[in-house]
């Protein structure tokens, strides 16, 4: 499903966030990627979605060269991948229903079973009470919670999450790792980078260290 | 179909909602859109109504002959028989100065002037029309009537006709130009009020390009957004000359009157109207259209 052959990633001025990584994630896999922090998590997953492009070697998803992809598209790739961003990236003057809804009408649903999509997908991350709530007005673990409706709602077949349970308390953390571990048991492809192994266990483990995979 | 016109139907709304969520900017927005459009289109309202008015006045070149105001009857009855006979003339029609001044009088405001003046203040007159009405041989027959006895003045009544319709042209040369000017700068008014808009929802298009979205999605509600400006815009320009044409209408009214012609100051037609407001619609899309280009071009 993914590969990385000999990726390099270097930000201007000069920084080496990722070099000669090299690995291969089967579909249906779950795998969770541990580091410092720095140590080019965020940078992998972006790498994935055609977010960054790597300076050297070739990130392959579904067979398909993502780095060297025209910038037409790049839209038709991200709609096959769900992402959880770090920073989350919610739409503060939409409510969840509507921040639930982009990537369906991105993707040109139609409406009305768009709008059953995002009820399901907000029932199955107990946020279907609510809808009409905007994002400042939910707890930190419900915009995670959010954020995760989001990135399913469009049935990925590959799920890519950045640090999903940081600044949760323990029981919510594990309430969204178990979502995760739903997914996964349904047949997605999950990549999570995050410090709390303990909440997937059973994952494979990817360890960064200063951009270089740890064997 | 339905799903595209669906999606048509959200990005208008979501542009709708932008421009209500500010309504203060938004209405100066609109003001200034409507400003810039009022000029030409106010400039095309007086035009058509010149247009109007040298069209239902008679453009046929007339020469007024007035006799001396001393000279007998008998004078303008040899004057008359000359025209008569005078190669090159079509028409002569005799106007006594008894009749000019009953006529005078019929009008309320001079005839109190008429009153206090001793005699007939009017002359005998005719008013000939030529066979041959261009302007040199007008002219030339107008040089002609002045050399006769008695004959006081000679008038060529068609040079305002024609100084009419010079300045008609100048005037459609000048609202073109005014036009493509203010056109211009509604462009100009579009793409940097869009330009605040796409800053403002920077967030949102960052996070819709992560999601998938293609250019034209995102452009879609900035689209209508300079769609609805132009059109408001237009709208405003089109009840600013609505309004000054019903407020212009009584004085200028007056002002013709005094040369003996009518004029009721009309608004915009229906086809300068529907230009108005097609013109306006289009130049706010391409002034968005523009300002999008250059973002998208940059992320
Ligand atoms: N856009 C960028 N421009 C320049 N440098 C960057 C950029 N993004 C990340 N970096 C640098 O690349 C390195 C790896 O960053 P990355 O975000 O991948 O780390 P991370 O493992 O996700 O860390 P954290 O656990 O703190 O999120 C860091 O040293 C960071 O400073
Ligand atoms: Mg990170």
């Amino acid at each position: 499903m993914i590969r990385f052959d000999r990726v390099a990633k270097r930000y201007p001025p000069g920084l080496d966030a990722l070099s000669d990584l090299s690995f291969e994630v089967e579909e249906r896999e779950m795998v969770v990627v541990n580091g410092h922090s720095g140590a080019g998590k965020s940078t992998l997953l972006k790498l994935i979605a055609a977010v960054e492009k790597p300076t050297a070697g070739a990130v392959l998803v579904g067979g398909q060269n993502v780095g060297g992809l025209a910038r037409a598209a790049l839209p038709y790739l991200r709609r096959r991948i769900g992402m959880v961003f770090q920073d989350q990236k919610l739409l503060f003057d939409r409510n969840v229903f509507e921040n639930v809804m982009l990537p369906l009408a991105i993707a040109g649903f139609p409406p009305r079973e768009a709008a059953q999509r995002v009820r399901a997908a907000l029932d199955k991350v107990g946020l279907a009470s609510r809808e009409k709530a905007l994002p400042v007005m939910l707890s930190g673990g419900e915009q995670q919670r959010l954020a995760i409706a989001r990135a399913v709602v469009n049935r990925p077949s590959l799920l890519l999450a950045d640090e999903p349970t940081a600044h949760l308390d323990s029981e919510t953390a594990a309430d969204v790792a178990r979502i995760f571990h739903e997914f996964h048991y349904v047949g997605v492809t999950i990549l999570i980078a995050t410090y709390a192994n303990e909440l997937f266990s059973g994952a494979r483990r990817l360890q960064l260290d200063h951009g270089r995979l740890l064997p | 179909m339905k799903v595209w016109l669906a999606h048509h139907a959200a990005a208008f709304r979501l542009a709708l909602r932008r421009l209500t969520a500010a309504p203060v900017n938004s209405l100066l927005s609109l003001l200034a859109v409507g400003v810039a459009l009022a000029l030409p289109a106010g400039g095309q309202m007086l035009l058509a109504n010149a247009l109007h008015l040298a069209g239902t006045t008679s453009a046929v070149p007339q020469i007024s002959i007035f006799m001396a105001s001393n000279a007998e009857r008998k004078a303008a009855a040899e004057i008359e028989s000359r025209l008569g006979r005078y190669g090159g003339v079509k028409n002569v029609q005799f106007l006594p100065r008894e009749e000019t001044l009953a006529r005078m009088k019929a009008n309320t405001g001079l005839r109190d002037v008429i009153e206090v003046l001793p005699g007939n203040p009017f002359p005998d007159a005719f008013v000939v029309t030529a066979t041959d009405d261009r302007p040199e041989a007008m002219e030339k027959l107008a040089v002609e009537f002045r050399r006769w006895p008695k004959v006081e003045h000679v008038q060529l009544d068609s040079a305002w006709v024609r100084r009419l319709d010079a300045l008609l042209k100048l005037g459609r040369t000048a609202v073109a130009l005014l036009g493509v000017l203010l056109g211009a700068g509604l462009i100009a008014i579009s793409f940097s009020i869009i330009r605040m808009q796409v800053l403002t929802h920077r967030a949102e298009i960052e996070v819709s390009q992560l999601l998938g979205a293609t250019d034209g999605f995102i452009q879609r509600p900035f689209l209508y957004y300079g769609v609805l400006l132009g059109l408001g815009g237009g709208i405003v320009a089109w009840l600013l000359v609505g309004a000054a044409a019903l407020w212009l209408r009584a004085p200028l009214g007056e002002l013709v009157r005094l040369y003996d012609l009518t004029l009721v100051l009309q608004a915009l037609d229906v086809r300068d109207s529907a230009l108005l407001l097609g013109f306006a619609a289009g130049l706010g899309w391409l002034g968005a259209m523009i300002s999008l280009r250059q973002h998208l071009k940059q992320s």
